[in-house]
């Protein structure tokens, strides 16, 4: 069951899985739709110069190619880079956007077909006006042809297969020796204190150097109040480095590192 | 909870890396048919995958994994519920001799909508240029058209050289593409509840209507026949197909009487919208050619009666088809 969260799709499957969709914003479809519009303008050059060198073709017959040429190039360039590239045209490539099932599931060829003929509506009256409202005002961030298709446009992120160990475990960790004092820990800090710390460690490149040293501070101050630690066990450990010990001790091994 | 992230990963990252270079696989390859084994691991990968994303949704707010474990499930589960038909190998002839004219027949209703807004146009448009001849600048919106009837028929008979010699595959792809627009734009305005297709379609029949009721007055009947029946034939049941596929998409919007959401009301009626679409395209071709090739031929270079024979004969060959074709076949 689909429900939206701001520019998230929330899909809920029936095993009860919730997982979420990014939903691309009017500015990037445009951006993307620039890039397209400027494809199909090369393509129907491209067809003009191949076309006009048959010189064994009357005139009459190339005038004839470049007129369906034109119009078969601009309604079939979204059908068929969609249809090939499973919901990506080359504008949705270079922005990472790429045409969905509302619900999820497979793109049929008969949505890629719909939408992509409504296009005439979306665009009036000039530069995609109704479309970019429709956007604008929709829950999905549809146009018309994607109300009647049953498609969204999602942001596709950039993904990188998680490597966490190697993050926590970059450096000698002093905590890792007191196995008691880290079992206590593990014990007293609250799963939702755990992982703001996680994502302040995973983020911290976001934030401003003076908002990071006060985020570290708080947090290390936070720790400091549940389990002491002995005195040379954090000598000289900044804050960052002694929240990164604690939370390898937390997502980690009592033991150490695994 | 807090999971220990470090053993979580290790323990899980084999089989997160299986489900996607199976998902890979799957979308290189969409008509590769899995084997049973194949697909029983590709079900327990899904699952032990879709186990993990609620771990961590409840133990960890990593983003990178998550997302990371949202984007497999997702890509998983579009593969693993789908139950609609995958479109496989195109069949075109089939498509259009058997599918076409059965789903011609299945939204019947429609297309008689169709008809009956274009029929309330022509009498119409006929009706207002009966009583107001003046009118005939204001509905006929083509300059060729709004000359003396018997002037035009007097010009193109007597005309000693092809006006067209040269320039019929490029007047033929200015048809083809000019009616396939006008199609698109009858079938898309369904988007209006209707009532874009409504207008266009009547508006269609009331061109219809003062033109025909123009030539009659003026007692060119034979010749009206003959310029419009062959290619007439095909494209105006062409546009009522697209306004048929435009009260598809309307009915589809609007619901009446129906317990099913808009958005499944849609998914039912899309195959049908898309081969109606398709189906007006291929007989739109048909008619720019015959309307650029015949249909601009008069007497004496093409007896008139020959001309209404064709095009009577294509009337007929299209409602039999669409009436009978694909009617005893199993889809």
């Amino acid at each position: 069951m689909p429900r939206t969260s701001s520019n998230l799709l929330v899909l809920r499957t029936p095993e009860g899985i919730t997982f979420s969709l990014l939903l691309a914003s009017p500015v990037s479809r445009c951006l993307a739709w620039t890039i397209d519009e400027a494809c199909i303008f090369g393509a129907w050059g491209l067809t003009r110069q191949v076309v006009s060198a048959g010189g064994w073709l009357s005139p009459g017959l190339i005038q004839a190619v470049l007129v369906v040429g034109y119009f078969v190039i601009s309604i079939g360039y979204g059908m068929a880079c969609e249809w090939y590239w499973r919901g990506q045209t080359v504008g949705k490539r270079v922005m990472r956007l790429r045409v969905m099932d509302e619900q999820g599931l497979h793109l049929q060829l008969n949505q890629v077909v719909i939408r992509n003929l409504l296009r005439v509506i979306d665009i009036l009256p000039g530069f995609y006006m109704v479309g970019g409202v429709m956007c604008l005002v929709t829950r999905k961030s549809q146009r018309l042809g994607d109300i009647a298709a049953g498609t969204v446009v999602v942001r596709q992120p950039r993904l990188i297969r998680p490597d966490i160990g190697q993050l926590l475990g970059a450096k000698y960790n002093s905590l890792l020796a007191y196995r008691h004092l880290g079992a206590r820990l593990k014990q007293r800090v609250p799963a939702r204190v755990a992982n703001v710390a996680l994502d302040a460690i995973l983020r911290r490149d976001q934030f401003d150097p003076g908002a990071r040293l006060e985020v570290f501070a708080d947090l290390a101050a936070q720790f400091k109040s549940v389990v002491v630690f002995p005195e040379e066990a954090i000598e000289q450990l900044s804050d960052e480095q002694y929240v990164r010990n604690v939370v390898e001790i937390l997502y980690g091994s009592v033991n150490g590192r695994t | 909870m807090i999971i220990d992230l470090t053993k979580f990963l290790n323990q899980e990252k084999d089989s997160w890396k299986r489900l996607e270079t199976t998902l890979d696989t799957m979308e290189r390859q969409p008509d590769r048919r899995m084997t049973l084994p194949e697909l029983i691991e590709f079900h327990e990968l899904y699952q032990r995958t879709s186990a993990d994303l609620m771990k961590i949704a409840t133990s960890s707010s990593d983003p990178g994994l998550r997302a990371y474990l949202e984007n497999l499930v997702a890509r998983a589960y579009g593969e693993i519920h789908e139950t609609r038909g995958r479109s496989g190998r195109m069949r075109p002839i089939h498509w259009f001799t058997q599918t076409f004219p059965r789903t011609f027949r299945a939204h019947l209703g429609a297309f008689w909508i169709s008809l009956a807004l274009t029929i309330a146009g022509v009498v119409f448009g006929a009706a207002a240029l009966r009583f107001d001849p003046e009118a005939k600048d204001v509905i006929v919106p083509f300059q060729g058209l709004r000359e003396s009837p018997s002037e035009r028929v007097h010009r193109e008979e007597s005309a000693a050289n092809d006006r067209l010699a040269g320039q019929k595959s490029t007047f033929a792809a200015e048809l083809m593409t000019h009616n396939a627009q006008v199609a698109l734009f009858t079938m898309a305005l369904g988007l209006t509840w209707g009532i874009g297709t409504a207008a266009s379609l009547f508006y269609n029949g009331v061109i219809l209507g003062a033109v025909g009721i123009d030539y009659i007055q003026a007692g060119q009947i034979r010749f009206l026949m003959g310029w419009l029946l062959p290619h007439g034939a095909v494209e105006i049941p062409a546009i009522l197909l697209a306004g048929q596929a435009g009260f598809l998409l309307a009915g589809a919007l609007i619901g009446w009487g129906s317990r099913e959401t808009r958005r499944q009301r849609l998914r039912q009626i899309s195959p049908a919208l898309v081969t109606l679409c398709g189906g007006a395209g291929v007989l739109l071709i048909w008619a720019g050619c015959v309307e650029a090739f015949l249909s601009q031929y008069h007497e004496p270079v093409v007896p008139y009666a020959l001309k209404i024979a064709f095009g009577v004969t294509e009337l007929s060959a299209l409602s039999l088809f669409l009436a009978r074709s694909g009617s005893n076949a199993a889809d």
